[in-house]
């Protein structure tokens, strides 16, 4: 639903990355890191990639995803471990306040030029 | 030939939220982002708190409704300062980006308020990603809902502060468990404060508004 900014937003910062003394530059991955609690939905992100990268060097890129895990942290025991459903108590102390390490990020880490 | 990049692809909205809580922060002014699925009853839960917070605390109300004015006027007779706020075309009408609210607050103003709400637009997904440089997220459910929606769209109620279970004057005429709605709640966030309302009838709505009038006081270095 918001992928559309997200993929504007991804392809505009892509395109600042290309070194400028590069000649026709085209990209051929653009390398992501997304949290798996980050409102993203692959097929929609793609889609609207597609359609915004039209005629740029981005064009015909394609979308490499790399998925972060969830990862928290309980403050009242110090637990760490990864959450898989979306159940965030402390399995260990039940009641801790349970903070989030990793999951909700939407990163772009690299492109990759022909 | 590999180009390291490693940045966050929100991170303008980001800036611009960083931008806006300095704003808000000059201005001593409490906000709250509200958010839900369509028709859970934001509206009719501000337009029966505002009144109880006139004139004493002085509110405005931001309300990103896609295609109608209704709401707005719904909460003019508050006596709240009211903007409506039109959402832009692209990837604009599922959520309030940052840059969005910094144009509505400017022009609505905040430096004669204590309290800004912004009526998120009505969905539980896209709203929970975009910072608006707010001081508090509430996420509201109502009992025509269904009692699994927190652990369906876990993220909304995982970065919401606050919670609210709205319509409970339906629940006589629901099978709608209400225990476990907010069992769901704080599977996904076990900390989160829940206040059970019906604003229609004005039950249960004293402790949210002692809520609100606390982080207020608190914001503006009253207490
Ligand atoms: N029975 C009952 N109905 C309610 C209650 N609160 C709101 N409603 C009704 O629910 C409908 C939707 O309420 P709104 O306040 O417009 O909901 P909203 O969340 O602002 O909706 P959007 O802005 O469209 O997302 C209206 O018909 C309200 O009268 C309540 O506590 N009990
Ligand atoms: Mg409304
Ligand atoms: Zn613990």
């Amino acid at each position: 639903m918001h992928e559309m900014g997200i993929a504007e937003q991804l392809a505009q910062i892509a395109i600042d990355s290309i070194p400028a003394d590069i000649e026709n530059p085209k990209v051929e991955i653009v390398n992501l890191r997304i949290g798996k609690m980050a409102a993203i939905v692959e097929h929609s992100l793609t889609f609207c990639f597609e359609i915004i990268v039209k005629d740029t060097p981005l064009e015909g890129a394609r979308l490499e995803i790399d998925f972060v895990p969830v990862m928290v942290h309980c403050t009242g025991c110090d637990n760490e471990w990864e959450v898989e459903g979306p159940v965030f108590q402390c399995p260990n102390c039940k009641e801790g306040k349970v903070e989030m390490l990793s999951g909700r990020e939407i990163q772009i880490t690299s492109i990759e030029l022909v | 030939m590999e180009i390291n990049i490693q940045k966050n692809v929100l991170e303008a909205n980001e800036t611009e939220a960083d931008r806006n809580r300095k704003y808000f922060n000059e201005n001593n002014v409490f906000v709250l982002n509200m958010m839900s699925s369509p028709g859970s009853g934001k509206t009719e839960t501000l337009c029966k708190t505002l009144t109880k917070l006139a004139p004493k605390i002085r509110v405005g109300v931001l309300v990103g409704d896609i295609c109608t004015t209704n709401d707005a006027d719904r909460l003019a007779v508050t006596g709240a300062k009211v903007l409506q706020i039109n959402t832009d075309q692209f990837g604009g009408d599922c959520h309030l980006a940052a840059h969005v609210v910094e144009k509505y607050a400017l022009e609505l103003g905040c430096e004669d308020l204590d309290l800004l709400i912004v009526e998120n637009i009505g969905n539980l997904v896209c709203p929970a990603e975009f910072d608006i440089g707010e001081d508090a997220k509430a996420v509201m459910l109502s009992v025509t809902e269904g009692e699994d929606k927190p652990l369906k769209y876990p993220v909304i109620f995982q970065v919401a502060d606050i919670a609210i279970l709205n319509k409970i004057d339906l629940l006589p005429y629901l099978d709608f468990d209400a225990g476990l709605a907010v069992e769901n709640m704080k599977k996904v966030h076990p900390q989160i404060p829940v206040f059970e309302i019906a604003a229609k009838t004005e039950e249960g709505l004293e402790p949210w508004i002692q809520w609100l009038k606390e982080k207020v006081a608190q914001k503006i270095g009253r207490k």
